[in-house]
């Protein structure tokens, strides 16, 4: 387990430390897969001709849909830093300030916020927190998150 | 698509009309692939059974997603929703059917906006509470300009 705490512990040296920048152009395909694989009939998310007289005037992602934007950032940090068999989530809080329409252009920065760790039933267990911000292409907050992911 | 809800039309203890979802591992793959969560628990049965259990699991970002179509569903076109906190508690196995309900908790109106905090979670077929959360969405009140 040495060579889990060494690691554990770079990743507790960079908490706060926000990551670089990545920047993601939202394709409207993205949005199809991502509603196909919820299987939510919502036409909002997919139905142009429905959008287009709707109050947003054409087609937007439903609000979940941007937590798997940048997302992989998480992963590979997770994979770095948790040397363990298994990775779960273990919460996500969204907050919501504009929704998301295909062509816009998403810059996703993300830290750590916390870890700790704690000897579970499982063994040693790990909970990294991060927080990840969203904004557009107009520099705007589109959303924000904190996700709390385990791994043991 | 569903009706609008307005903001008096919910009282606290309003109930959310539950949304049942089958989640399949057909579905987990094309959640894998949507989301690049490819975590092999997820679609690997050796790998999940080599880390303890049965088998794969649901993401738990999906079922998340679930909660979202919950509320946005709920809240129709003119709502939106500006947070939404999940627990993720205990897994979910493809396969079995997954309850998302909600209540309403708090009702009230800030700065000119009409808010509606409720309680979610998801059920699993017995009945145990697998996911918590918890959501605030504005609604349009009834008389506006745009009902």
């Amino acid at each position: 387990m040495a060579e889990n705490q060494s690691s554990i512990d770079g990743v507790r040296a960079k908490i706060g430390e926000e990551w670089e920048p990545r920047v993601y152009e939202i394709e409207k395909g993205m949005i199809q897969r991502f509603v196909q694989a919820i299987d939510d009939p919502n036409p909002l998310w997919q139905d142009e001709e429905y959008a287009k007289k709707s109050q947003y005037g054409g087609i937007i992602a439903p609000p979940t849909f941007i937590l798997i934007i940048g997302f992989e950032q998480i992963q590979q940090q997770v994979s770095q830093s948790i040397p363990y068999g298994t990775v779960l989530h273990g919460a996500t809080d969204l907050e919501c300030y504009q929704p998301i329409r295909p062509g816009e252009v998403v810059t996703v920065t993300t830290k750590i916020a916390n870890i700790r760790q704690r000897q579970g039933k499982m063994g040693k267990m790990v909970f990294i927190t991060f927080e990840t911000t969203y904004k557009n292409q107009r520099q705007e907050l589109v959303a924000k998150c904190r996700q709390m992911v385990i791994g043991y | 698509m569903t009706e609008q809800l307005y903001y008096e039309d919910v009282a606290v203890g309003s109930e959310i009309t539950p949304l049942v979802k089958q989640p399949t591992t057909r579905q987990l793959v094309m959640w894998a692939g949507a989301s690049g969560d490819y975590n092999p628990i997820h679609y690997d049965k050796d790998f999940a059974q080599s880390r303890g259990l049965s088998g794969v699991i649901v993401h738990g970002q999906l079922v998340g997603s679930f909660l979202g179509q919950l509320i946005t569903g709920w809240i129709g076109e003119q709502g939106s929703l500006r947070k939404l906190s999940c627990s993720y508690k205990s897994m979910n196995f493809p396969g079995e059917a997954l309850t998302c309900r909600g209540r309403v908790s708090k009702k009230y109106v800030e700065h000119g906006e009409h808010y509606v905090e409720c309680n979610l979670w998801v059920e699993n077929v017995k009945g145990e509470k697998t996911v918590s959360g918890m959501a605030i969405v504005v609604l349009p009140p009834r008389g506006s300009p745009a009902s």
